[in-house]
């Protein structure tokens, strides 16, 4: 009589309170449906209406962030887009970086350049000021100096 | 006469006919819709993240000072990158619909029993929305001052 083996199958791995997988799943679908939509505006009032990329200078940006309204657009364009486009280059490492040691420095570079894009792009957009490089001729002088 | 008729359809049925196929098959898997809109969906996926990375640096020029911002955003402008935009307009439609085709797959019947047809829906829409920006990008880059 032999002994029986071991089941091959590894035991079942305990399930987490957090599953990051399943909430990469999650947030890939409802972050892509909100970004659909703002991407898409963002499009359209940038490259379509008016004169297209072509109007597109400081002036134009200010003119943009002097209303609440497209500073929120743009954080949340920022972080939707930015965890959306990090998340799915994790899973393409992942799938890909088959060496252990790659594969751990390539997931690293996207945590640390996501990491910095989203506090640089957070800090511009709520510190941003349009009266640096004031010009004379600026519509912005009487608002500046008053300031 | 009936014996001999019968010889001769079991005689047929004995050597089937072999047809050489047109071209190979049976030896790559070619894919169908559902392998090659995931492979877009990474290429575009990927393509449109490096972009974002340089576009989130680019746009941050805005705290540094009006001139440094001008003069990057003006390189958006020439002819090269008009066309690139459009590039990039069409990763982003891309991606975006079968996006929104992979939504449908996941959390509804529907969408699981007729994703080959959604496929080509969007692609059809694809179509229709570079339709609308193409020749809009073009008068801006091309068209007069």
């Amino acid at each position: 009589m032999s002994v029986i083996d071991s089941p091959r199958s590894t035991p079942q791995r305990k399930a987490s309170r957090f599953n990051i997988e399943k909430w990469g799943w999650i947030y890939m679908r409802f972050s892509g449906v909100i970004l659909v939509v703002l991407i898409f505006g963002h499009l359209f009032v940038n490259l379509v209406a008016g004169e297209g990329v072509k109007a597109i200078d400081f002036a134009f940006v200010a003119g943009k962030l002097a209303n609440p309204f497209w500073i929120v657009w743009d954080m949340l364009l920022l972080w939707l887009a930015l965890i959306h486009g990090a998340n799915g280059m994790r899973s393409i490492v992942n799938d890909y970086a088959r060496n252990k040691r790659l594969r751990l420095i390539l997931l690293g570079a996207i945590g640390v350049s996501t990491a910095a894009l989203l506090i640089l792009g957070t800090l511009v957009l709520t510190t941003f000021d349009p009266c640096i490089g004031l010009t004379p001729d600026s519509a912005l002088v009487e608002i500046c100096e008053a300031q | 006469m009936t014996a001999e008729s019968v010889s001769t359809v079991s005689a047929e049925r004995r050597t089937p006919k072999i047809v050489t196929p047109r071209r190979p098959a049976g030896t790559v898997y070619r894919g169908r819709e559902g392998m090659w809109s995931w492979v877009l969906h990474r290429i575009t996926g990927v393509a449109i993240y490096f972009f974002l990375l340089v576009h989130i640096l680019d746009t941050s020029l805005v705290r540094v000072s009006p001139e440094a911002y001008n003069a990057v955003i003006n390189s958006y402008k020439t002819p090269i990158m008009g066309l690139g935009e459009i590039a990039l307009v069409a990763a982003i439609g891309l991606h975006a619909l079968n996006g929104l085709r992979i939504i449908a797959i996941d959390f509804t019947g529907f969408g699981t029993r007729h994703q080959k047809a959604m496929f080509w829906v969007a692609i059809g829409l694809w179509v229709v929305l570079l339709a609308g920006f193409v020749p809009r990008q073009l008068m801006h880059i091309f068209g007069g001052a």
